[in-house]
């Protein structure tokens, strides 16, 4: 499931990140704020009126405001198929 | 140069660093500008434990040392021994958040490995044990190989600590800790070491961050957010007007009794008249505004150290995503409601070039601080004082609405350039969101001094100068004794008004406007002061007139339509000098101060024509 799509406060994991759909320069500050794969991530809201507006995530201990075409980019997993916390 | 040691406090955004640094060096600090960027050198001296005094440097928080932007270019290159102006740093104290190891520790560790004498300081510590987080500063320094002192910036807490520690940096005490493997690693390489030594030094952690998390959902809220963030905005523009009425007079009545004085001590004559109309009541004119000011930052400045600046770019970028602009461009903008200048330098921070261009072209629209004293004069004397129902006041609404005018016009205006001279692919929002914290008032108090500071040497450079020329073409040549012509009429400065006025006549401005308007490039507020000195030379010895307000005299000689086209014209107010240099300064080049100067001029001439001619045609007067 995209992070886009990831119900707010739900727990998960970042399972893949399609780097070559950022530019080189967010790239490098999404892995700067901690985004890697393994990575524990919650949806926290989604702003703007008509939900088209950035969404704020925690990725580690940290909050970041992304808009929706960069959290489209990663690929998280959930729940059960989650697993243990990888030692990524 | 200082031939002082010099110690650079560096490390991420959001680590409490600008904290620490007040904390560490108090008042005594300098603002400056690093040689050939716009980038702002905070220095300061530090006292150490011996009586040592240190200069201390505040570098940009970055993220790492491969920079996004202009400003953490300055900080790699302080750190690198790089930078022009700047020796290479005798030590480094890197600030890292303590609620925010893994991500903090990997950039420490990118500058450990650069082999300088290095203290950590591990801070905000209570509010990592807010958020449930017991941590081992000792492992952290086995681990990391330097020191690791616990601080709380805002609570002073650990500061005579680090200062010991640096006093045995500083003197080449031998380090109580191994030197840790400082083996080049790659990016990735050196994340994973960070989480193992985080995972290393937390000794109880439960994922807890309640208080921001509960604030959150209702800032962040679509609805209930974005109307916090406009209430917000409308309690910070009526408390500009109800909080500093009792300043206000104050100043007022120190500057009349001024006047009093020198009118009474002194003959009639040149001299009197200079200090009278040109100096007291000319710069006496402006300085009264310095309360509302201070207000207008205050709040500007508690919303930035509360965290919740960030929170109202996120609300604001879908709105900013429509006219083409990123939401983080809120931050100059709202900054440029302060003043342009500040404003269109922290738009260092977008990355993206015609995102930043577009800012930059909108900023002089925000209404500064400046312009405050040419609003609150007219509406204080055209506006009536009262009620319109639930305790909110009609003057205060006024103001609100005018600050509104420049916002959508901002807008507007970033939605044709976007489409036309800044066309290209929208840019993006990242930003970190900080915990929310309650400001210390030293750090307020600090920030409102230097801001109190800065807008007292323009009064007493660029108002005062341009005042005194003003008074000098207005003096002179003087009107011949029993000739009936008035002495601003006589005037040099009267006589080029009155050619300016044929051009500015149809939008319904008087010549005294246009008298005002020439001096008011130079900054803004200059307006005012130059329509009190025209106003009290036009007095002359009537002691009737001399009693009168600025206010009240613009009340008995403007038509309410030309009161209101003035207001308009300075919602768009061709900019002052200083912000045409620093756009100069900013984009390299002529091309975009020259094209901002003339559209502003151009919006700002039909707005107030606009407005003079509805006006008139309605019948208000």
């Amino acid at each position: 499931m995209r992070l886009t799509d990831l119900p707010l406060r739900q727990p998960a994991y970042v399972d893949l990140i399609d780097w070559t759909s950022l530019s080189t320069i967010d790239a490098q500050r999404l892995r700067e704020f901690g985004l890697c794969e393994g990575a524990s991530v919650e949806a926290l809201h989604h702003g703007g009126l008509l939900g088209r507006g950035p969404i704020a995530c925690r990725v580690g201990r940290m909050i970041i405001a992304m808009r929706r075409a960069h959290a489209a980019a990663v690929t998280v997993r959930t729940g059960l198929d989650a697993g243990p916390e990888p030692q990524a | 140069m200082s031939a002082l040691p010099l110690v650079a406090l560096v490390g991420n955004p959001n680590a409490g660093k600008s904290a620490l640094f007040n904390a560490l060096t108090g008042a005594r600090q300098k603002l400056g500008n690093y040689p050939g960027v716009t980038v702002e050198r905070k220095a300061g001296r530090l006292v150490l434990a011996d009586g040592r005094p240190v200069e201390l440097v505040d570098l940009p928080g970055t993220y790492s040392l491969d920079p996004a932007s202009p400003d953490e270019q300055v900080t790699r290159d302080v750190v690198m021994g790089r930078q022009a102006g700047e020796k290479r740093p005798d030590a480094l104290v890197i600030v890292v958040d303590a609620a925010n190891l893994d991500n903090h520790l990997r950039f420490a560790l990118e500058l450990i490995a650069l082999g300088l004498p290095t203290i950590v300081a591990l801070n905000m510590v209570d509010l990592a044990t807010r958020d449930g987080l017991e941590l081992d500063a000792g492992a952290l320094s086995r681990e990391l190989g330097v020191p690791v002192v616990a601080t709380v910036a805002v609570r002073k807490r650990g500061l005579d600590h680090l200062r010991t520690e640096l006093e045995g940096l500083l003197n080449g005490a031998p380090s109580a800790y191994p030197a840790a493997a400082t083996a080049a690693r790659d990016f990735d390489a050196t994340r994973q070491e960070a989480r193992r030594i985080a995972r290393a030094a937390i000794i109880r952690e439960t994922p807890s961050r309640r208080l921001t998390a509960a604030v959150d959902r209702v800032a962040l809220h679509p609805v209930f957010g974005l109307a916090l963030l406009l209430a917000l905005l409308f309690v910070m523009f009526q408390a500009v007007y109800a909080w500093s009425e009792t300043p206000i007079a104050m100043i007022e009545g120190v500057a009349e009794t001024a006047a009093g004085l020198a009118r009474d001590s002194l003959p009639d004559g040149i001299l009197r008249s200079f200090l009278v109309d040109g100096v007291i009541n000319g710069v006496g004119s402006v300085v009264v505004f310095l309360p509302q000011i201070l207000i207008l930052f205050f709040f500007i400045l508690m919303l930035e150290a509360t965290g919740y600046m960030v929170r109202a770019a996120f609300l604001m970028d879908g709105i900013m995503a429509k006219v083409g602009l990123s939401g983080r461009a809120f931050i100059p903008l709202l900054s440029s409601f302060a003043c342009a200048i500040p404003g269109i330098m922290a738009t260092r921070t977008i990355s993206d070039p015609k995102d930043r261009l577009t800012t930059i072209l909108i900023a002089p629209l925000m209404t500064c601080s400046a312009r405050l004293p040419v609003y609150a004069v007219i509406i204080g004397a055209f506006i009536p004082a009262r009620d319109i129902g639930y305790g909110i006041g009609l003057q205060g609404f006024v103001l609100f609405c005018l600050y509104l005018a420049g916002i959508i016009g901002a807008m507007l205006v970033a939605l044709v350039l976007r489409l036309t001279v800044t066309k290209g692919a929208s840019g993006s929002f990242l930003m970190e969101m900080p915990k929310y914290q309650w400001p210390h008032p030293q750090d307020i108090l600090l920030g409102l001094w230097q801001r109190a500071v800065i807008f007292l040497k323009r009064a007493g450079t660029i108002i005062f100068t341009s005042t005194v020329i003003l008074w000098v073409l207005l003096s002179f040549p003087r009107v011949p004794e029993g000739d009936p012509a008035s002495q601003v009429d006589h005037s040099i400065a009267g006589r080029i008004a009155s050619g300016l006025n044929v051009v500015l006549e149809p939008i319904g401005f008087n010549r005294d406007i246009s008298l005002a308007l020439i001096p008011a490039m130079a900054a803004r507020e200059v307006a005012v002061s130059a329509l009190a000195t025209v106003y009290s030379i036009d007095a002359g010895d009537d002691e009737a007139a001399l009693e009168q307000s600025l206010g009240d005299r613009l009340k008995g000689q403007w038509p309410l339509p030309t009161a209101l086209a003035f207001l308009a014209w300075f919602i768009f107010a061709p900019q002052c000098i200083s912000t045409i240099a620093v756009t100069r300064r900013e984009t390299n080049g002529w091309k975009w101060p020259i094209f901002m100067t003339v559209y502003l001029f151009a919006l700002a001439y039909v707005a107030a024509g606009l407005t003079y001619w509805t006006a008139a045609a309605l019948g208000l007067a």
